[in-house]
């Protein structure tokens, strides 16, 4: 008696408490979400969702004026992901096996290199528009004042820089989270394999390519998935600095971009397209989907136990 | 141990450099935001020997970027008590409680977290207007609040599960009801959860200008974030201006971050690392 009376209190008590959190994400998550993708298949004509279209969008992505554009972005957005993968992540490696053998002082180098992170991208953009900046920027100044005049360059105007500068900025603003996952990896492995492995005479490069680089496979699935993450679906450094039209003349386009600009309009075509809009979302969330599953599937099952 | 290692002085010099690279920009900012612009115009790296204050002032005049700050202090902090009260409840059920439908919820909020909010724009754009939501903070706060919720719940959960079950049967045998036993026992024993959720939610929420960008439409209700994009418009060519603005966006969350640097990374790392 005493237990049933509990338990029927405990039942309205557990909806009581777990429905506004489930119906706020059911409503403003799972809905839109689904209904992206319902979208996709409708013909509009502004916001005014017309008649069936069935794949119509899909194919009308793959057509003029879309499919270079597509393709162009899509391009950026792997380009991007390599580069990321390959500076960022070496650098954050590189960072987090410097904090971690370091004995005093590692708390003020960890705040320094974390303070980045913590940054909106709107400052973080201006900030490095301003000092990119082709006349009163102090980074072709100094360039100019050491000799290598022939350096300095309008990095952001220019096509061939600006994609190149634009993942630099990005490597200023993210790579201390990489580090400090890595370092946390790092910390979470027993002393002991270092201290045997020591023991038996091996030498500080070997004990890094041979225990630690290895039990750092949990973090690396991580990185490399939030990383791939992120680079599909790249949009608020391109934005601030390029614009929704990837300036220099789309050099800095991304999907993500794309998908912007064909929802909302933009300056160049006023009109926006929400069918193709949203064949381009689905497209890139299956993207997204499917790499981050595929590529952490196949990291995991590298992962060695400790 | 690692003290037997050869303290050579490369990795030391990677952290200076990087630590260089780091401060360089920030002190930069800083500095650039103290000088007058024609002396910026002349010469970009220079100290500010004669700091002037009246960039400041004039960005504090123009009258909007007090109003910007107030309107993203009423957003993120009103995003931050509905993720906090929403998430522990939800939280302390999953955490505490085995019943019919526990699994299916925690597959449901776990979608929530895979699913890029940025790819449903439209449809909730779409939605919000119908349910006059747009250009609304309750609107804004709301989506917000969703983003955030299914991390904030799973954070929650890992928390309450962690507490030993003894604490529930001795606050029942004591005679507290359910809501007594969360608010005056497990609350309280929850509040580290509590701060990394708040971390985690509020610096994205405060840093955003995308949702801004898209939900809010008239200019006085315009975040900051949003409004700097605005004002660098007004005053593309005064630069100590612009850097005024820029170093009045940015330094109330370096300050926050230099007194709580150590839940700033727990938090902001949360949903990377595991345990």
């Amino acid at each position: 008696m005493q237990t049933r009376t509990l338990k029927a209190q405990q039942r309205r008590f557990i909806w009581l408490f777990i429905t506004p959190g489930l119906l706020t994400i059911f409503v403003f998550t799972t809905v839109p979400a689904l209904t992206t993708l319902s979208y996709a298949f409708f013909k509009w004509t502004g916001f005014e969702r017309q008649g069936f279209a069935g794949f119509e969008n899909f194919q009308n992505l793959f057509r003029f004026p879309w499919r270079d554009q597509f393709f162009a972005a899509l391009t950026h957005n792997i380009l991007v992901f390599i580069a990321i993968m390959v500076i960022q992540t070496s650098l954050g490696i590189l960072i987090a096996y410097a904090l971690f053998r370091l004995k005093r002082g590692q708390r003020f180098f960890r705040t320094v290199t974390f303070l980045p992170v913590i940054f909106s991208l709107v400052i973080v953009g201006y900030m490095w528009q301003i000092m990119l900046n082709s006349y009163f920027g102090p980074i072709n100044k100094i360039l100019t004042d050491i000799g290598l005049e022939s350096w300095a360059q309008p990095w952001l105007g220019q096509p061939s820089t600006a994609l190149p500068t634009l993942v630099f900025i990005n490597l200023w603003r993210w790579v201390g989270f990489p580090a400090i996952i890595f370092l946390a990896g790092l910390n979470a492995i027993s002393h002991d394999y270092i201290e045997a492995a020591q023991i038996d005479g091996a030498k500080e490069g070997q004990i890094f390519r041979k225990i630690l680089f290895p039990l750092l496979a949990p973090s690396m699935t991580i990185i490399t998935i939030l990383t791939f993450i992120g680079a599909f679906e790249w949009f608020d450094l391109p934005y601030v600095i390029g614009g929704s039209i990837g300036s220099p003349a789309g050099a800095t386009d991304t999907l993500a971009l794309m998908f912007y600009r064909l929802s909302f309009g933009s300056a160049d075509s006023v009109s926006n397209n929400i069918g193709v809009g949203s064949a381009l979302g689905v497209i890139i969330f299956i993207i997204v989907g499917l790499g981050a599953s595929v590529g952490s599937n196949l990291m995991r099952r590298r992962e060695v136990e400790q | 141990m690692i003290n037997k290692f050869v303290t050579g002085p490369f990795f030391k010099i990677v952290l200076i450099v990087n630590a260089i690279m780091v401060l360089l920009p920030v002190f930069f900012l800083f500095n650039s935001s103290l000088r007058d612009t024609a002396s910026f115009a002349a010469n970009p790296i220079e100290l500010a020997r004669k700091p002037a204050w009246s960039n400041f002032t004039q960005v504090w005049a123009d009258g909007e970027f007090p109003n910007y700050l107030k309107n993203s202090l009423i957003i993120t902090l009103g995003s931050l008590v509905v993720i906090l009260i929403f998430a522990l409840g939800a939280g302390f059920i999953l955490g505490r409680y085995q019943f019919k439908g526990n699994n299916l919820i925690y597959g449901f909020v776990l979608t929530g977290m895979l699913v890029p909010a940025k790819l449903a724009i439209l449809p909730l754009f779409i939605q919000l207007k119908w349910m006059h939501l747009i250009d609304s903070y309750t609107g804004l706060i709301l989506v917000y609040a969703s983003g955030a919720l299914p991390a904030a719940i799973f954070i929650m959960a890992g928390f309450f599960r962690s507490l030993p079950a003894d604490i529930d049967n001795a606050a029942r045998i004591d005679g507290a009801s359910e809501f007594q036993l969360l608010r005056l026992v497990l609350a309280p024993l929850v509040k580290p959860g509590l701060a990394i959720v708040a971390i985690y939610s509020a610096i994205p929420i405060w840093n955003d200008f995308f949702l801004p960008l898209v939900f809010l439409q008239s200019p006085e209700k315009k975040t900051i974030m949003q409004g700097l994009t605005l004002f660098f418009g007004e005053y593309s060519s005064q630069w100590g201006v612009l850097f005024a603005g820029l170093t009045i966006a940015a330094l109330p969350l370096i300050i926050l971050y230099l007194l709580l640097s150590e839940q700033f990374i727990k938090g902001l790392t949360a949903g990377a690392v595991k345990g």
